[in-house]
């Protein structure tokens, strides 16, 4: 307890550095250089997601340049980046918003390319987002079945599966041990169980990486744990999670890895063992070049 | 001071639970349906016309008219949209069906069978409202038109385009269907009930259905309550959105049909205004107009409750003039009903 307030305390007080850092950087017109001196290792096997050299651009904004990276199965990587670093262009890649300008994406070894969010989807990507996409006025099991909902019977009676659908979501629940009940609206649900309901609909498929943006950016401090916990619980099944996020402690607690973006670019990607918060302000601000 | 508990230990002592009597007491329609018991009995205490056998056969005539367009009017609030051209509607379609009558009069099947005269006759009707819920709903899915200004010139184009074909004048019915079609939209049935609250109850029933326990009902409150979310997990929000414009359309065409069977000419100005009667009975039945809530139920109930207040100024010898003053009283009533329900809700 006393360690995680030492860690928040101390990512406050690099955040109010950031700005005088920040400013710092933007008077000096330092030309970043793409060199990613990352302490990548090499593994054995094959990587789950390989991402080669993406680049997307926007008319004349170079949004991502030269990102290559991987992520293998069971791992978390935590994706860091100020605004406007590329963090969500590079997330919307890889989820199928829209296709990279160049570059090559491969999944398990095999070339993949993604037009819509449901190639993505039938892929094994799945996305938790910012927001979570839920609709208030429906219930939990309705939510994590959106979309992809169950039926019953023969056309042109094939109706809904209430009880299946019931049952297979209040499993998912179990397992991802929220008390989060499928019958409850959205509406009524705390920040905690509306990111169970997000994360359960990942689980319907055989999902083998899961990205997530800001997970943690609007709940409590209790609730916060409850999401990390969940992370561990996904981990542990082998599937591999991207979490994109601001909050440094989060990062520290529950990834093995951090890769920092700035200005469209990977800076670093370093394990987080050999690492520390505040090599990654550094990072993140630009007042260190690279690691 | 927060603790890191076990995961086995979670509790979530700050979400309510909503359990049946709690779901029931905070509907809109309990209160609804309360209003409408209450007036009914002070109705009948009041005037012994009302629970007269021709009185209550009037007024379930009058009623379901605007709710069988209500009902479909909701599945649009349900959306998040809304359908101001459904008066409109209703006079082109009845429209369209007297010109069907018309134009296949001399025709040597229908005259031998006057059934299929009716049925091509009906569908005409029901088909050219379904066209003009197409060009909505393209319109505002597809190109992102608000919903309020593009039904509101459907609203006047459907209106002009009644007045350009019958050039002002009534459009009767015509040919071999001509008695069928006025036996099937007035003779009670069932013994004494207008054929008109049945057409509605088995077209409530099919709406329930389909918003309940189908795929496209599910997806139709998922759009109105998260159309992004609804999106992103890949509901195809654009049919959707289409297909329940062309829905409310074509329900509206319907109505226009029985309108014209009642009436047994529809005038050019048919159903003029009709369009507000529609809404607030949907309003008041508790869609909510920013989306994701509403049912077959609520538009039936607050088409009843609108119809019986205007029954009961009649009876009660006011000025017509008072009618919709009271409609509108209650509709202001039914979303300040609303308004407290979800402030209490939280």
């Amino acid at each position: 307890m006393v360690a995680r307030f030492h860690q928040f305390a101390v990512s406050l007080i690099i955040r109010q550095k950031q700005f005088a850092l920040r400013r710092a950087f933007f008077h000096s017109f330092a030309r970043n250089e793409a060199g990613t001196t990352g302490a990548r290792e090499e593994r054995s096997g094959m990587a789950l997601l390989e991402l080669r050299d993406i680049a997307k651009h926007f008319g004349a904004i170079h949004a991502l340049t030269g990102v290559s990276w991987s992520i293998e199965p069971g791992e978390v990587v935590g994706l860091m980046g100020d605004n406007g670093a590329g963090k969500s262009t590079l997330v919307k890649v890889m989820a199928g918003n829209f296709p990279p300008t160049s570059g090559e994406m491969l999944l398990e070894g095999k070339p993949v390319h993604f037009h819509k969010p449901v190639d993505a989807r039938e892929a094994g990507i799945e996305v938790v987002y910012q927001d979570l996409a839920l609709a208030d006025n429906l219930t939990a099991a309705a939510n994590v079945f959106l979309g992809r909902e169950l039926k019953t019977g023969v056309w042109p009676l094939r109706r809904l599966d209430h009880g299946a659908m019931n049952r297979k979501a209040q499993e998912l629940f179990a397992e991802l041990k929220s008390e989060t009940r499928a019958g409850d609206l959205v509406r009524l649900m705390s920040g905690g169980q509306r990111q169970a309901v997000a994360i359960a609909r990942t689980r319907l498929s055989n999902a083998k990486l899961i990205l997530m943006d800001e997970p943690t950016a609007a709940i409590s401090v209790r609730q916060v744990h409850e999401v990390l916990e969940l992370i561990r619980r996904l981990r542990d099944g082998g599937i591999a999670v991207i979490l994109i996020s601001h909050r440094m402690p989060d990062v520290f607690e529950v990834c093995d890895r951090v890769i920092v973006m700035r200005r469209g670019r990977k800076v670093a990607d370093k394990r987080i063992a050999d690492s520390s918060p505040e090599e990654v302000t550094g990072l993140i601000t630009g007042a260190l070049e690279a690691a | 001071m927060a603790q890191v508990t076990s995961p086995a230990a979670m509790n979530f002592d700050n979400v309510r639970r909503q359990g049946p009597l709690h779901r029931v007491l905070s509907s809109q329609i309990t209160y609804v349906l309360a209003a409408l018991a209450i007036l009914m009995v002070i109705m009948a205490l009041a005037s012994d016309k009302f629970l007269t056998e021709r009185n209550l056969q009037n007024v379930a005539q009058n009623f379901s008219y605007i709710a069988i367009a209500a009902l479909g009017q909701t599945l649009v609030i349900i959306l998040a949209g809304i359908d101001l051209s459904v008066g409109s509607v209703m006079a082109l379609g009845a429209v369209a069906t007297s010109l069907a009558m018309e134009w296949s009069q001399d025709w040597g099947l229908f005259v031998d069978w006057p059934g299929l005269a009716l049925i091509f006759a009906v569908l005409a009707g029901v088909a050219v409202g379904g066209l003009v819920g197409l060009v909505n709903g393209v319109l505002i899915a597809r190109l992102g038109l608000s919903p309020f200004v593009t039904t509101l010139g459907m609203l006047s184009v459907c209106r002009s385009l009644v007045y350009v074909i019958t050039q002002g004048r009534g459009s009767p019915t015509f040919g071999p269907a001509k008695d069928l079609f006025r036996a099937l939209g007035n003779d009670p049935i069932l013994g004494g009930l207008p054929p008109s609250l049945i057409y509605m109850a088995a077209l409530a029933v099919m709406i329930w259905f389909l918003l309940r326990h189908m795929q496209w009902g599910r997806h139709v409150f998922a759009i109105g309550g998260n159309e992004k979310a609804a999106a992103l997990t890949g509901v195809p929000v654009e049919r959707v959105k289409i297909s329940v414009y062309v829905f409310c359309s074509a329900l509206a065409g319907f109505t226009g049909v029985l309108l014209l069977a009642w009436l047994g000419s529809a005038p050019a100005n048919t159903a003029v205004g009709y369009e507000l009667r529609v809404i607030a009975a949907s309003v008041i039945g508790g869609a909510n107009l920013t989306g994701g809530l509403g049912g077959p139920l609520g538009a039936v109930t607050g088409s009843a409750l609108i119809e019986v207040i205007r029954n009961g100024l009649i009876l009660g010898g006011v000025q017509p003039y008072w009618q919709d003053f009271f409609v509108g009283v209650f509709i202001i009533l039914a979303v300040l009903l609303d308004r407290i329900r979800s402030r209490r809700a939280g």
